[in-house]
């Protein structure tokens, strides 16, 4: 049977677990045996982002001896999964050991809607949901893991659901890390942009390969009272 | 991280009027941009990004060769190159000739260089009447503001505000027909144009092999501005430099379609050196005035000098939503936007404006479309630790820092990470009065940490699973 | 030390450069020329100034360029260059029309005052629907600039196809001119609330008027 290691994301772990939940459900109904290695915290992100980058290294370091003899490591996440395939190798420019297991290990890491699709090459899996969604075009997954037609393949192929495109799906949420809370006003009024965007497609749900961009949503949308819901692409993926 | 200017923000985030005009104004620009390099108008789009930010990192890291190379082949034609190091050489240099020849009225193309260095301040002092001509830039004169955005200054008026600004400034009736207050602006520089004893222009690139300035533009001022009056000035950085002639096709088509979406402006002048000997009008006396004022400190960090490959097309301020919020006027320096972003910490030193690197999600729109790729978010990224390093120098920041190092350090610590999560989901309806959750909750209801976290649900199914024989 | 030296030494030392030391190697220019039937070059033109708003007359030869100027001036003052073409087709001896000038002054008052510029070019460009003018005795500046409406009268042999052509037909404009123009159509703006105004400095009208067979 083959193995992956789930490297579930701080986020997941601790505001949407159901998330983490989904994933381990999709990934074992294709035949996966799931590992989760209990050690693992956060990727490092917060910390390059506010300019500490010694402090994202040592996080990073923690992820790579937990994940660097993983066979595939999954990431239901773009940013997370850009962070470590993208930002990694010029967090250890300096360090020559690192780099290396960097390197190894970066073909191996696997944003989850790709890793579905690249590497489990399924594109439905059985899944159902009755609804109209739209999609949200997640920055770093967009940009950086090339997730465009990918996630709405296999939204395709979900029996009952109707994908309905918003208008400037491919700009930003405003979440961007502590983006959000050192320029709150900014990062509000670009979500409530985004929001009108969504509001216009009338669909039920928005749906995402990214937590933290559902997080933001969410919590603008139900600030102004606007009831769509916010879901995982895995949490569709896993439904029935 | 210093104040930013929350005021301001706010009074543009809270103007619809504003907030429309500048997200439709925008999108327009965006979506003719997305026309223009269309497969199937520009099916190699992607090969002249390579090819055009190949040109400009070789050039670039050669800079001395090329200027030197330019300032021969322009000389040979006649002209003259003048080096200033900053803004009062510059303002120094143009009075000086315009007192030497005895020089009232100097008229102006659009010039984000000679706002750069408020070179229209400078010579207002020296007492010489100084008009812009670009009608976008010569209504800001007029209202004594500074530029919205590189390529659409006015962006953020109105008809109406240019009638008032027509009004009271000029003595015409108040005109709200945009065209009829075009014909007005038109009569009113076509005298200037024809009075002018010198022209003064940027230049959107320097050509070595030629010693050529290239201007483009949709009015026809700058060709008026170099081609009435009997002295031409041009005033560029040092940076506009570019090769030979022939790489003029790839930065032009490049530059026009990123910018307003036309292959070819509606004017492209390849000017070198005065009018020649047979020619029948055209300049007496041209010159080229290279102007560093800080662009050598950009040029010395190859990991961020690429910020100065930069051909000024706009489009990144186009897709950045944090632009399309809080607009132009919201920026500490005369260039806004992502461009304005990376080079202004790099000029006046990242202590300076020290929020500007992390106004932004990182959203990577700026990198997508930049037409010489420069690699905006990187260069953000290493300004922000740039940040963090000279406020631990100045003795400032102590608290945030402390914060990263104590959450990197629980991070690393699996037992202490998960400890503190149960305790953390305890206490998460507290949470949005402490600090940054605070400003969280102002925009947005805050999530729950949840009851049992991942961690917690896949270890209570491992315990529920049949003990392996 | 002068600002230039101080520059120069700057930027060398920022880059770690020696004097006089000479660059890498640089890739050949990028010159995209596209295969077009030469026979579709005039029509590709003509669609392609008609898109901005300049009007295009195609005719036979020289001779028929005169009745359909007189039809275009209706009357009206105008300018011409010294181009040897527009000698070809006649138009220097209309009564409208003033030309042979070469004092700038004088040129530039009747101009100033002139409702048309005519002039000839000396490439055209297909791709754009542009008129490329190098500065010469034959061609000044201002005809094409200062009056409201510009007409361009010249033979289809002279059309490229697109801005790359050109450079590979004059690789270093410099040496010709002190003045090379790409003109693209009319004068325009958008600067105020992002609408379209045409003819704002240059000229508001522009005209082509090729000949087929010179």
């Amino acid at each position: 049977m083959k193995r992956v290691s789930l490297f579930v994301t701080c986020i997941v772990d601790q505001v949407f677990p159901e998330v983490g939940i989904a994933v381990t459900e999709v990934l074992e109904r294709l035949g996966y045996e799931v590992d989760f290695p209990a050690a693992q915290t956060c990727c490092g992100q917060p910390a390059l982002n506010s300019g500490y980058p010694d402090e994202a290294a040592r996080v990073a370091r923690h992820f790579l001896d937990i994940f660097r003899d993983a066979e595939y490591v999954v990431v239901p996440s773009g940013s997370c999964a850009s962070m470590i395939t993208h930002h990694y190798e010029e967090i250890f420019e300096h360090d020559a050991e690192r780099a290396e297991q960097i390197r190894r290990l970066t073909p191996r890491v696997w944003e989850f809607s790709r890793f579905l699709l690249e590497v489990a090459r399924v594109e439905s899996v059985g899944a159902r949901f009755k609804g109209v969604v739209t999609y949200h075009d997640s920055c770093h997954g967009l940009r950086e893991l090339g997730l465009k037609a990918g996630p709405r393949r296999l939204l395709a192929n979900v029996e009952g659901l109707t994908l309905r495109e918003m208008e400037a799906a491919e700009e930003c949420c405003g979440f961007g890390g502590t983006f959000s809370v050192k320029f709150p006003e900014v990062s509000g009024g670009m979500a409530r942009t985004k929001i009108e965007s969504i509001r216009k497609t009338e669909a039920d749900a928005v749906v995402s390969v990214d937590s933290s961009c559902l997080m933001q949503l969410q919590g603008v949308m139900r600030r102004a009272g606007v009831p769509i819901r916010t879901l995982h692409l895995a949490e569709i993926l896993a439904s029935r | 991280m210093s104040d930013r200017p929350t005021e301001g923000f706010n009074k543009t985030l809270d103007d619809p009027r504003l907030q429309l005009a500048i997200y439709s104004a925008t999108k327009r620009l965006m979506d003719h941009r997305a026309n223009a390099i269309e497969p199937s108008r520009l099916p190699d789009y992607q090969q002249l990004r390579d090819h055009a930010n190949h040109i400009k990192k070789h050039t670039i890291e050669h800079l001395d060769y090329y200027l030197e190379q330019l300032e021969t082949n322009l000389i040979a034609h006649g002209g003259k190159v003048v080096y200033c190091r900053d803004g009062a050489e510059v303002a120094d240099f143009v009075l000086g000739v315009a007192r030497d020849r005895d020089a009232r009225l100097i008229v102006k193309s659009k010039s984000m260089t000679t706002e750069e260095i408020d070179l229209n301040d400078g010579l207002e002092r020296g007492r010489v009447e100084t008009v812009e001509t670009d009608l976008g830039e010569y209504i800001l004169q007029l209202a004594h503001q500074h530029p919205y955005h590189i390529v659409a200054p006015a962006l953020h008026m109105t008809r109406y505000d240019v009638a008032e600004i027509f009004a009271k400034n000029l003595g015409v009736p108040n005109e709200v027909v945009i065209e009829n207050q075009t014909k007005i602006a038109r009569a009113v520089l076509r005298e200037k144009f024809l009075k002018a004893d010198i022209g003064v222009t940027g230049a959107n690139f320097l050509i070595a092999d030629s010693g050529a300035v290239v201007l483009v533009e949709n009015e026809g001022n700058a060709r008026l501005t170099t081609s009435a009056p009997k002295i031409h000035i041009a005033v560029a950085g040092i940076e506009k430099v570019i090769p030979r002639a022939q790489d003029l096709g790839v930065f032009l088509n490049l530059l026009g379609r990123s910018a307003t979406g036309q292959p070819l402006t509606v004017y492209t002048s390849f000017l070198s050196g005065p009018r020649r000997a047979s020619e029948i009008d055209g300049p007496d006396e041209f010159y080229l005035v290279l102007l560093d004022n800080g662009r050598t400190k950009l040029l010395a960090d190859p990991e961020k000098r690429q910020s100065l490959y930069c051909i000024r097309c706009g489009a990144c301020l186009n897709h950045c939503p944090v632009y399309r919020k809080i607009g132009g006027h919201n920026y500490p320096w005369i260039y806004s936007g992502p461009i304005g972003a990376i080079i202004t910490p790099q000029f006046h030193g990242v202590s300076e404006d020290s929020w500007l690197p992390f106004a932004s999600s990182l959203c990577g729109a700026c990198a997508e479309v930049c037409p010489v790729k420069i690699e905006i978010p990187k260069v953000l990224l290493k300004l922000r630790a740039e940040v963090t390093q000279a406020e631990r120098r100045e003795g400032r920041g102590g608290l945030e820092r402390f914060t990263f190092v104590v959450w990197a350090w629980i991070m690393t610590h699996p037992k202490l990470y998960l400890a503190l999560a149960r305790i953390g989901s305890k206490l998460a309806p507290l949470a949005p009065n402490i600090g940054p959750l605070r400003n969280w909750a102002r925009e947005r209801e805050v999530p729950r940490i949840a009851s049992r976290s991942f961690h917690q649900w896949w270890a209570r199914r491992e315990r529920a699973k049949p003990h392996p024989q | 030390m002068t600002s230039r030296q101080q520059i120069l030494d700057d930027i060398r030392r920022a880059l770690g450069r020696a004097h006089s030391q000479p660059p890498a190697p640089l890739a050949a220019p990028l010159l995209r020329i596209p295969q077009l039937a030469r026979n579709l070059y005039t029509s590709l033109f003509v669609q392609n100034l008609e898109k901005l708003a300049g009007k295009c007359s195609v005719v036979r030869d020289a001779s028929s360029v005169i009745p359909l100027l007189r039809d275009l001036l209706q009357g009206k003052r105008a300018v011409a260059s010294n181009a040897p073409f527009l000698e070809t087709c006649g138009i220097a001896g209309l009564p409208e029309v003033q030309s042979g000038f070469t004092d700038r002054e004088a040129l530039r008052e009747a101009c100033a005052t002139a409702d048309v510029g005519i002039t000839s070019v000396d490439y055209a460009l297909a791709e754009t629907g542009t008129f490329v003018m190098l500065a010469s005795p034959q061609d000044a500046r201002m005809i094409s600039l200062l009056p409201p409406v510009h007409v361009a009268v010249f033979p289809q042999s002279r059309i490229l196809t697109n801005l790359d052509e050109l450079l590979s037909v004059v690789p270093k404009p410099a040496d010709e001119t002190s003045s090379m123009v790409l003109i693209t159509g009319p004068s325009r703006t958008a600067d105020i609330e992002q609408i379209l105004v045409r003819g704002v400095h240059g000229p508001g009208g522009v005209y082509a008027i090729i000949v087929e067979d010179e």
